[in-house]
């Protein structure tokens, strides 16, 4: 199954995602400082860091649900626009996953899928809707597609998020510490879709605290602390020889345990 | 007690013309409110602006003194507010096609009075709706239009309903001034008429009417005790 849209400008291998001197306060707190990163398509950027450090406040730039105040974040060659019709068409391209899911309360598994495609995208229902069950089949949750979502179980719901945020085809996923909400035993079904997806070269920008994932999923480790990108490197670099006394004293206490 | 049985037909044909107007006037009223709710978390500055005014101006103003504007401030800007007469409902509803105006102006300052209490309770209804549903609404690429028609008012109205039936349970006692403001024959005008032209006594007359408003507030009630226990079951 295809999970990239057929036209894409930009290609393998090229900026996807460019964030240029990204200034972000929240009131004094001035939680972005002067962030740049770059992400290639088909690259699996991992973000980790601290509590506060920014890592979920940069996640959440990406497709404007936080405004910044200063810098350039260019989308696929172009500049986010402001607020309107023009973003929602960017934010359609660019899949998100919250860390506490959010899927839509009054909807069906399946409803919660084909919304977007429906609405957004202007699909015939019957097309979405199986659209949709080939992707809850992928995730391994077609049997709850008629289901409400507080029926389910919390690693079920992140995975029926993850579908709906396919279902839209888009060109980047966003997930925001997909598995900071699930108990421990509903994490590995979760990281296991999100292997498969990376896997098969979906570009991806992670927010986690999960160490293995960014050992074995990612193409890049991205450190930050204190709202400063401090650190970037390949995963056995950045675990085996960090460079920055930070990053050092953050991994002394993580893995440790 | 025999004036309610010897003069059942008034009382019955009371109560149903207060009915109708209890109804249109929910209508407008639900409609009204949502528009404003709506403005009042709209993006645009002046769209919020307007909606704010609107709830402040209607629900400081005591509901006579906007009563009294429908029914002789209308009619002074040459207004007969015709634009109720609308085709369809006439037919179902005949006093909003008469050309006596005194149905339509008590709807409009039903509507326009209670419009703004429900939308509060709307905002309320909002409110109480998590942001990440927006948030994810928004991450879709649902536009702001979108997203409170799909994901946000839908939760907002269950959210909302309890509130709303206060709201309009309160609408349908406000509706006894209508007689006072023109309204001929609806069911707090039919007692006054009973006692002053008829002159049957007071307390049983106002007895009946009392009844008459508790067949439409009593069973309203319920259903919201019932809307409520659902949805507690359901969380």
């Amino acid at each position: 199954m295809t999970l990239h849209r057929a036209v894409t400008t930009v290609a393998a291998g090229e900026p996807l995602i460019v964030l240029d001197s990204v200034n972000k306060w929240f009131g004094p707190l001035h939680v972005l400082q002067d962030v740049s990163l770059s992400v290639d398509r088909g690259e699996v950027v991992v973000v980790i860091g601290p509590s506060g450090s920014g890592k979920s406040t940069l996640c959440r730039a990406i497709n404007r649900l936080e405004p910044i105040n200063s810098g350039t974040i260019t989308f696929d060659g172009k500049p986010l626009p402001a607020e309107g019709r023009a973003l929602a068409r960017l934010r359609s391209d660019v899949g998100m996953v919250f860390q506490s899911f959010n899927l839509f309360a009054h909807k069906t598994i399946l409803q919660n899928v084909t919304l977007g495609p429906v609405k957004v995208r202007r699909e015939k229902s019957a097309s979405a809707r199986d659209r949709a069950m080939t992707l809850l089949e992928r995730v391994g949750i077609a049997s709850q597609a008629e289901k409400y979502p507080a029926q389910l179980s919390g690693g079920q719901q992140q995975r029926a998020a993850i579908a709906r945020a396919l279902a839209m085809q888009p060109k980047a996923m966003l997930f925001d510490e997909p598995t900071s909400a699930l108990d421990p035993e509903m994490v590995g079904e979760v990281l296991d879709v999100m292997t498969s997806l990376a896997r098969d070269g979906m570009t991806m920008v992670v927010v986690t605290h999960e160490m293995g994932f960014a050992r074995h999923a990612a193409n890049r480790v991205v450190f930050m602390a204190d709202g400063q990108l401090v650190e970037q490197a390949p995963p056995d670099e950045f675990f085996g020889s960090p460079k920055s006394e930070r990053a050092k004293d953050f991994l002394s206490k993580i893995l440790t345990h | 007690m025999s004036v309610l049985v010897d003069h059942f037909d008034v009382f019955a044909s009371g109560l149903w013309l207060t009915f109708q107007l209890c109804l249109l006037s929910a209508i407008g009223a639900l409609i009204l409110g949502t528009v404003a709710a709506v403005m009042r978390i709209s993006p645009i500055p002046p769209l919020r602006w307007v909606g704010t005014a609107y709830v402040t101006v209607f629900r400081n103003c005591p509901l006579t003194i906007v009563w009294f504007f429908a029914a002789f401030g209308l009619p002074a800007l040459g207004s007969n507010a015709d634009f109720l007469r609308i085709p369809g409902l006439t037919s179902v509803f005949s006093r909003l096609g008469v050309d006596i105006p005194y149905f339509r102006f008590a709807i409009v300052a039903l509507s326009v009075y209670t419009g703004a209490f429900v939308c509060e309770a709307i905002r309320s209804g909002i409110n109480a709706v998590p942001t990440g549903q927006a948030e994810a609404a928004r991450a879709i690429g649902l536009t702001f239009t979108q997203n409170l028609r799909h994901v946000v008012l839908p939760q907002a109205w269950k959210a909302a309903i309890v509130p709303l039936g206060s709201v309009i349970i309160a609408m349908i006692k406000n509706s006894a001034l209508a007689g006072f403001f023109g309204l001929v024959g609806e069911l707090s005008n039919s007692g006054v008429n009973l006692t002053s032209a008829l002159g049957e006594p007071i307390i049983p007359v106002f007895i009946g009417v009392s009844i008459g408003f508790l067949i439409m507030t009593v069973p309203l009630g319920l259903l919201l005790d019932h809307l409520e226990r659902r949805r507690a079951v359901a969380r």
